[in-house]
């Protein structure tokens, strides 16, 4: 047993899917464990991207202070692209009426000349996606051209005149960290204004945790009645027999479904949709453990344990389980998987867990769909998600490969 | 094709008409062909015949360890009843045997020792005490040319083919059965250990009664031990008869040739028949 775990750790396939696996098994465990709100708690506004956010109000409080820098052409250089560029030299030429050549080049002397020359009129053989984009870029432009400091007033109750308050210079900055009141959001929010990344962490967890149970179901059934079926054959092989043939011929999906489907959404937890994954994945795991034990079955050291006088029970664990236990391993890690894909899947379709109580992978994705999030670009919504479902199987696979090339008695010296 | 010896010892294993097929239809094999065969208590007995010939199917079907198609096998004069596993292990406990390939003999996670003690169990020593059992292994191993102290916590697939023919040997002396089928059971030793070996079998033999079967297809070193020798060939048993008849006066055939194929070593080999 030692001896095989060492070898495992010497199979570059098995380490690198475990590496995989604790980074995210770490992550599923130490971020639940640190961050103790609740992870479905609603914190900001649908699909906020990732980043840092501070209260406008406390930074307008905060200490002031002045840089020497020519804010302006700052400004144009971090945020006027190549592209935009491009797009405007070839708007500017082809509705513009200007010559190529008079195009200024230094950056600031561009923008003016931009503005001044833009006109928001109607084009033939200009899409509305692309008009939309000028006006947009024009706004941006002229807002950043502007250099005058913002007075903050306040309204006199009896007159109903303004009165500054708070005067904010052109060049006054202040400090990130005088800013006290923050919020940083690793992965943004998802359509429910949830933190994505705490949620994230405890979806990893949830969907690990039913991987496991439903594995667990498969692995323990699929096993029981292929030892039974391939060691005892005769009618209780025939019997055994059928009723894995017939959850083969009908897709275990389609029964997941169906049976997903008769449970009442409020009563299906996360526990409920790993049994049901287990029950109806394990005739897969019965067919090779089946035939893995019929062909050990007729094998010398078999017989040798019966001549030895060894009892059935005490033979099937002592000479057929050893000889198939890598293989249930293997198995076992493979279920897992499976049912995790599975999970997902489930969930895509809206057959998964009750939505209000826990986040699973399948969950995200679901939440990240019906909210039609990749058509807006709110890449951080589904794509660690999918990420993660596929690191998780990914490394679940590769140790599993990793255990094939240990588990080969060939490689055993 | 009953054996008429006069000897006035009983047979403890006959069978008639026993036949063993495999697979059904196209792919139908006749591995035994309807044989009778009287063992007689204190024999030693060679089945001797070619690859193929079906001797390890007749010795399985012996042990019970594959059910007989047709016929039926007769155990100490009474038709062999082995229904349930508890009967046969009622069964096991006098016959025993040693299997044509060691290396897929032994259960490659079970330490030798447990080979060894489980032989110890069976006798009904299980309650001696540790020192006992370590001198009956350490006797059982030094009588097949094993040092039990080099054995100790190694595992069957870290021994040689030869060493665990010999520990299957030892087995069958902690064992004590009353009938034997060794199925090619030298045939990875040295030939000079093999003579020894096959004597202490003998030696075991005289000691307690034991019926030996021997399957072997080199019918020399059937001469060399056996009191009865039968000949087979596709599933049947072409000539049956005391091992000085068979061999001096070979009345079939097939037993000629595999006499005549048995090279000599003074005489100059004539690769042109080859
Ligand atoms: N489990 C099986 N299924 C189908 N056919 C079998 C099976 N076992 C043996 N046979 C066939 O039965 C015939 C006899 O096989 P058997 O093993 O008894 O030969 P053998 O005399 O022991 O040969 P060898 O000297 O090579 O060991 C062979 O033709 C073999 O193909
Ligand atoms: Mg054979």
């Amino acid at each position: 047993m030692k001896n095989t775990i060492n070898q495992a750790f010497h199979s570059p396939k098995f380490v690198f899917g475990f590496v995989i696996f604790a980074i995210m098994l770490c992550l599923a465990i130490l971020v639940p464990a640190f961050s103790k709100a609740d992870p479905l708690a609603m914190q900001a506004a649908a699909c906020y991207r990732p980043g840092t956010y501070f209260s406008i109000a406390d930074a307008i409080e905060a200490k002031k202070y002045n840089l020497k820098m020519d804010i302006k052409s700052h400004r144009f250089d971090k945020t006027l692209t190549q592209e935009d560029k491009d797009s405007m030299v070839e708007w500017l030429v082809k509705f513009g009426n200007v010559e190529e050549s008079e195009i200024p080049a230094d950056a600031e002397e561009f923008v003016v000349f931009w503005i001044n020359n833009y006109k928001d009129i109607k084009i033939k053989g200009l899409t509305n996606a692309k008009k939309q984009y000028y006006r947009k870029l024009t706004a941006k432009l002229s807002a950043m051209l502007k250099t005058s400091d913002i007075v903050i007033a306040g309204e006199d109750p009896d007159t109903g005149e303004l009165i500054e308050e708070n005067k904010i210079e052109f060049n006054s900055f202040t400090n990130v960290n005088d800013v006290t009141v923050r919020k940083t959001f690793l992965l943004g929010t998802d359509n429910f204004g949830r933190d994505e990344f705490i949620e994230l962490c405890h979806a990893v967890g949830t969907s690990l945790k039913m991987g496991l149970l439903a594995g667990t179901i498969a692995t323990i059934i699929g096993l029981i009645l292929g030892l039974l079926s391939g060691y005892l054959g005769g009618i209780v092989d025939d019997i055994i027999v059928f009723i894995t043939n017939l959850f083969t011929v009908i897709p275990s999906f389609v029964l997941i479904i169906l049976i997903s489907f008769s449970v009442d959404q409020s009563a299906r937890g996360v526990l409920l949709v790993g049994i049901i994954i287990g029950a109806t994945s394990w005739t897969w795991t019965t067919r090779s453990v089946r035939s893995q034990v019929i062909s050990l079955r007729n094998r010398d050291h078999v017989n040798m344990s019966k001549l030895s006088g060894h009892s059935l029970i005490r033979i099937v664990f002592e000479d057929i389980l050893p000889y198939i236990a890598s293989y249930v391993v293997m198995a076992f890690i493979l279920q897992i998987s499976s049912a995790i894909l599975a999970e997902a899947q489930l969930s895509m379709l809206g057959l998964g867990p009750a939505t209000t109580k826990v986040a699973t992978l399948g969950l995200m994705m679901n939440w990240a769909m019906s909210a039609q999030t990749p058509l807006a670009g709110q890449w951080w919504a589904f794509l660690p998600v999918i990420v993660s479902i596929a690191l998780v199987a990914f490394s679940l696979n590769l140790m599993n490969t990793g255990l094939d090339q240990v588990f080969n008695p060939q490689l055993r010296d | 094709m009953v054996v008429t010896n006069t000897t006035e010892r009983k047979p403890c294993l006959s069978g008639r008409g026993v036949t063993k097929v495999f697979g059904f239809g196209n792919q139908k094999t006749v591995a035994v062909d309807h044989v009778d065969f009287d063992f007689r208590e204190g024999d030693i007995i060679s089945i001797v015949g070619e690859s193929g010939s079906g001797k390890t199917t007749i010795s399985k079907m012996i042990l019970g360890l594959i059910g007989v198609t047709e016929g039926e096998i007769f155990f100490q004069g009474q038709p062999r009843d082995i229904k349930t596993h508890r009967k046969k292990q009622e069964y096991w406990k006098g016959i025993q045997a040693i299997f044509q390939d060691p290396f897929a003999t032994y259960n490659m996670f079970k330490k030798i020792d447990e080979v060894l003690l489980d032989c110890i169990n069976m006798r009904g020593g299980k309650n001696l005490p540790k020192e006992e059992k370590e001198r009956l292994m350490t006797e059982a191993c030094s009588f097949v040319n094993l040092k039990y102290a080099e054995l100790t916590n190694k595992y069957p697939f870290e021994l040689s083919g030869g060493q665990m023919q010999r520990l299957m040997i030892a087995r069958i002396f902690l064992l004590k059965p009353k009938i034997l089928l060794a199925d090619e059971p030298t045939s990875m030793i040295d030939a000079c250990s093999r003579a020894t070996i096959l004597d202490m079998l003998l030696k075991l033999r005289d000691e307690i009664n034991m019926t030996i079967v021997f399957i072997t297809h080199d019918i020399g070193l059937a001469y060399y031990v056996s009191d009865t020798i039968y000949i087979m060939e596709h599933g049947k048993f072409v000539e049956v008869g005391k091992a000085d008849d068979v061999i001096l006066n070979p009345q079939a055939p097939y037993t000629k040739r595999l006499i005549s194929d048995v090279p000599k070593i003074h005489e100059e080999w004539d690769l042109s028949t080859v």
